[in-house]
C-alpha cells in the first residue's frame, strides 16, 4: 500500500472538461469570435427591441411617407436631430439646416411590453418633438420608423431560427438515434421516409403545407406554423445523419456497457449516444439557423407569413420588390443588410465551432 | 441450488439454411461465491456464452434455439424485457476487455458509477457512495477523480472504475470479460488481485473469461474449457492444471511459456481454430489432434465424468 500512499496528492488543478478545451479552441478563432459577439449583440437588442425602438412598430407618422433616413449630428456635446421639409406633391425630402432638436435618452414615447409581458413606455433614445423624428433608417410606405420596425422583425426572424432548430434538431437527434440504434425495418421504414421529404423540392413542400393552414390565422399562430414547416422539413437531414452516427456509436462497449447495467434502450439511445453526436450537431445547428431565418423570409415574401401590421425581416422587403421604390427609397432594404450580417456571422461562427470540435486539426 | 445453471445451450447466429451454430450444447453451473473460469481460443464462444447469461446477445442476429439458463432458477431465455433490466446489474453484471472503450467518453466517471446506482440503488446514487465504491477498488484520491473525465484516467484505473460501476448494484454473479487483457502485465496482476480480494469482502461468484491459462490458477475454483462452442473440459482448477486430460488441454498448457524450460521454442497448436459453420464432422478438435483415430472423425463425442468432478469430452483421454 506504501506505492498508493505517495501518489495520494493528484494533480492540483480540475482537469479541464471537453467544453472548457473547445471553448479554447474557439477563442483562438477571431472570425468566429467576431460572428459571436455580432449575434449576441442582435440578440440582446431583439430582446430589448420595444426598449430599443424609439416608436412602435405600427405607429404611422403619416406627414412623412418614405422619409429619408436622420443622421444624428454632433452639435457642442450633444446630438441633435434636424427637421426635414417636405417638398410639395412629392415624398422629396429636405434638410432645414439650424433647425434642431437634440436627442434625450430614456425618453417616454409609445407604449410597449418589455419581452412581450411588462408594460413600458421608456426608450432608449428620442426626441420629445413630433416634427423632429428619429428615423435611423428612414420611414416605409406607410410613414412607419424602418428602424424599429426592423428590430420588431428581428424578433421574430431570430428567435424562429433558434426555436425551429431547437425543435427539427430534437425530433431529427431522437428520430435518427432510435433508427441506427434498432437498426432493421424501423431504420427502412424511418429512412425511407426521411428521403421522401427530402426529394421534395423544400420550396414547394413549404408553400403548399402553407396551403393546408387556414387563412386568417393571428400573427402567434403563424409564427408557429412557420416553425413547424420548416422543422417538419429540417429533421429529415439530421436524423439521417444522427442515424449514421449512432450506426456507428452503438458499437461501442460503452453502449453494451450500459445495456449490461440494465440501462433500457431510449436511454441508452439518449443518454450516452446521442451525448457523443453534440460536437457534430453544435456545427450543424449553427450552420443551419440562416435557412431557418431565410425560409421565414421566404414565407414572408412570398406574403404567407407573417402579416402586416406586424414586422418581420421578410415582409419588410416585399414593399422593396417594387424597382421604382428601390431606387427612389434604398433604405427599404436594410432589412436585406440585416439578414445578410446574421447570416454570415451564424455561418463565421459555425465554421470557427467546426473547427474547434474537430480536435484532429 | 446453484446461482446459475447453463443447460444445454444452443445459440446460432441467423436462422434458417444460414444459421452458424456459435453455442452447441454448453452446460456450466456456478455456485454462490465460485469463480469459475472459462477458457479458449478466440473465436470459441466464450464471450456469446457470457453475454447470454443476462441475454445481452442481439437477436436477432442471435437465435436461442435450445438449452435453458437458470439465474436464481428462472430461465433468462423466457424473461419479459423488464425482468431482464432486472437482473442485468442487479444479479449479474459484467466488466469488459477494453476499460477505456467501456466508459462513456463524455461523461465524468463520477456520474457513471452514479447512474449505474440509480439503475438499482437508487436511494444510494450519491457522491458519498460513488467514493465509498471507488475506494473499494483502490482508487487512490477518489474525491478528486469523480469529476476526472474517462480519458484522463490509465488504463488500470478505468477497469478499477468499470469493477466499481459493476459493484455498484452489489451483484450476486460478476462476469469479467478477459478483464486483463488489454492492460499490461504489472496491472493485470493488480487488478486480478482485486477481483480476488473482492470476491472474498463481498461474497459474490465470479465468472472469469481468459485466454490464459496463467491467471487461471491464481484465481479459479473450477475451470470450464471451451473449444469451437463446445465445452471440452469442465474439471477443478488445481487438477486441470497439474493433469490436464483432454488433448487441447494439454496442448494448451504447452503453449503456455515457462520461465524454467529455457530459451525454447515456443510449442504451439498446429492448425487453426475451425470457422463456425465449417465445423469437422464428430469430434470438433480431431484435425488438429495428436491422438486422433479414424472414428474420432464418426460422431461427436460426449462430455464425461471420467474422474469425481472431472469431465471430458474425449474417449481416448487416458492414452496417447
Amino acid at each position: 500500500m506504501n506505492e498508493i500512499a505517495t501518489i495520494q496528492n493528484p494533480t492540483a488543478e480540475q482537469p479541464l472538461s471537453p467544453w472548457q478545451l473547445f471553448w479554447r479552441r474557439l477563442k483562438q478563432r477571431r472570425i468566429a469570435m467576431v460572428g459571436g459577439v455580432i449575434l449576441v449583440v442582435l440578440y440582446l437588442v431583439a430582446l430589448f427591441a420595444g426598449f430599443v425602438a424609439p416608436y412602435s412598430y405600427d405607429r404611422q407618422d403619416r406627414d412623412r411617407f418614405f422619409h429619408p433616413p436622420t443622421c444624428p449630428r454632433l452639435s457642442g456635446f450633444r446630438l441633435v436631430i434636424l427637421r426635414y421639409e417636405q417638398l410639395p406633391g412629392t415624398f422629396v425630402y429636405r434638410a432645414v439646416l439650424n433647425d434642431t432638436k437634440p436627442i434625450h435618452f430614456f425618453v417616454r414615447g409609445d407604449q410597449y411590453k418589455l419581452f412581450g409581458l411588462i408594460p413600458a413606455t421608456i426608450h432608449l433614445f428620442g426626441t420629445d418633438d413630433q416634427n423632429y423624428p428619429v428615423y435611423l433608417l428612414g420611414t416605409d410606405q406607410f410613414g412607419r420608423d424602418v428602424f424599429s420596425r426592423l428590430l420588431y422583425g428581428s424578433q421574430i426572424s431570430l428567435s424562429i431560427g433558434v426555436v425551429g432548430i431547437l425543435l427539427s434538431f430534437t425530433f431529427g437527434m431522437i428520430i435518427g438515434g432510435i433508427a441506427g440504434y434498432f437498426s432493421g425495418w424501423t431504420d427502412t421504414v424511418i429512412m425511407r421516409l426521411c428521403e421522401l421529404i427530402m426529394s421534395i423540392p423544400a420550396l414547394y413542400l413549404i408553400i403548399s403545407l402553407r396551403a393546408t393552414f387556414p387563412p386568417g390565422m393571428s400573427s402567434s399562430q403563424v409564427y408557429a406554423m412557420i416553425i413547424i414547416i420548416l422543422s417538419f422539413i429540417g429533421w429529415a437531414s439530421m436524423a439521417r445523419v444522427i442515424r449514421g452516427m449512432t450506426l456507428s456509436l452503438r458499437e461501442q462497449q460503452y453502449v453494451l456497457a450500459a445495456r449490461a447495467l440494465g440501462q433500457t434502450h431510449l436511454k441508452v439511445i439518449v443518454r450516452h449516444i446521442l451525448p457523443n453526436t453534440f460536437s457534430y450537431v453544435i456545427v450543424a445547428a449553427t450552420l443551419s439557423v440562416p435557412y431557418y431565418i431565410l425560409g421565414e423570409v421566404v414565407l414572408s415574401f412570398l406574403g404567407v407569413g407573417i402579416q402586416e401590421p406586424n414586422a418581420s425581416w421578410g415582409n419588410m422587403l416585399t414593399a422593396a420588390q417594387n424597382t421604382e421604390y428601390l431606387r427612389n427609397y434604398p433604405w427599404l432594404l436594410a432589412p436585406g443588410a440585416a439578414i445578410f450580417v446574421t447570416v454570415l456571422a451564424f455561418n463565421f461562427l459555425g465554421d470557427g465551432l467546426r473547427d474547434a470540435a474537430d480536435t484532429k486539426s | 441450488m446453484n446461482l446459475l445453471e447453463i443447460k444445454n445451450l444452443k445459440m446460432d447466429f441467423g436462422s434458417g439454411a444460414e444459421a452458424l451454430r456459435a453455442v452447441d450444447g454448453v452446460s456450466l453451473t456456478i455456485g454462490a461465491g465460485e469463480t469459475v473460469c472459462l477458457v479458449g481460443e478466440s473465436g470459441c464462444g466464450k464471450t456469446v456464452t457470457a453475454l447470454s447469461i443476462a441475454r445481452l446477445v442481439p437477436t436477432p442476429p442471435a437465435n436461442y434455439v435450445g438449452g435453458e439458463i437458470l439465474l436464481n432458477g428462472r430461465d433468462v431465455l423466457k424473461m419479459s424485457n423488464g425482468e431482464l433490466r432486472d437482473i442485468r446489474g442487479g444479479v449479474v453484471s459484467y466488466v469488459f476487455q477494453e476499460p477505456g472503450a467501456s466508459l462513456n467518453p463524455v461523461f465524468r466517471v463520477g456520474n457513471q458509477i452514479k447512474e449505474s446506482l440509480k439503475l438499482h440503488k437508487p436511494e444510494k446514487a450519491t457522491n458519498e457512495e460513488v467514493i465509498r465504491l471507488l475506494k473499494l477498488v483502490g482508487i487512490p484520491a477518489p474525491e478528486s477523480r469523480i469529476k476526472n473525465y474517462p480519458f484522463e484516467l490509465s488504463g488500470g484505473m478505468q477497469q478499477r472504475v468499470m469493477i466499481a460501476m459493476a459493484l455498484a448494484s452489489e451483484p450476486k454473479l460478476l462476469v469479467a470479460d478477459e478483464p486483463t487483457t488489454a492492460l499490461d502485465v504489472t496491472i493485470q496482476a493488480q487488478i486480478l488481485e482485486l477481483l480476488h480480494d473482492l470476491k472474498q469482502r463481498l461474497g459474490m461468484a465470479i465468472l472469469l473469461i481468459t485466454h490464459n491459462l496463467g491467471i487461471v490458477g491464481d484465481m479459479a475454483d473450477r475451470v470450464a474449457v471451451m473449444y469451437a462452442g463446445q465445452i471440452v473440459e469442465l474439471s477443478p482448477a488445481k487438477e486441470l492444471l497439474r493433469r490436464p486430460l483432454h488433448p487441447y488441454t494439454k496442448a494448451l498448457m504447452n503453449a503456455v511459456p515457462k520461465l524454467a524450460g529455457g530459451a525454447t521454442r515456443l510449442s504451439a497448436i498446429p492448425g487453426n481454430v475451425p470457422r463456425i459453420g465449417n465445423f469437422p464432422p464428430g469430434c470438433r478438435f480431431a484435425p488438429r489432434c495428436p491422438i486422433a483415430k479414424p472414428e474420432c472423425s464418426e460422431k461427436i463425442p460426449g462430455l464425461v465424468e471420467v474422474e469425481p468432478g472431472r469431465w471430458v469430452r474425449c474417449p481416448f483421454w487416458k492414452g496417447k
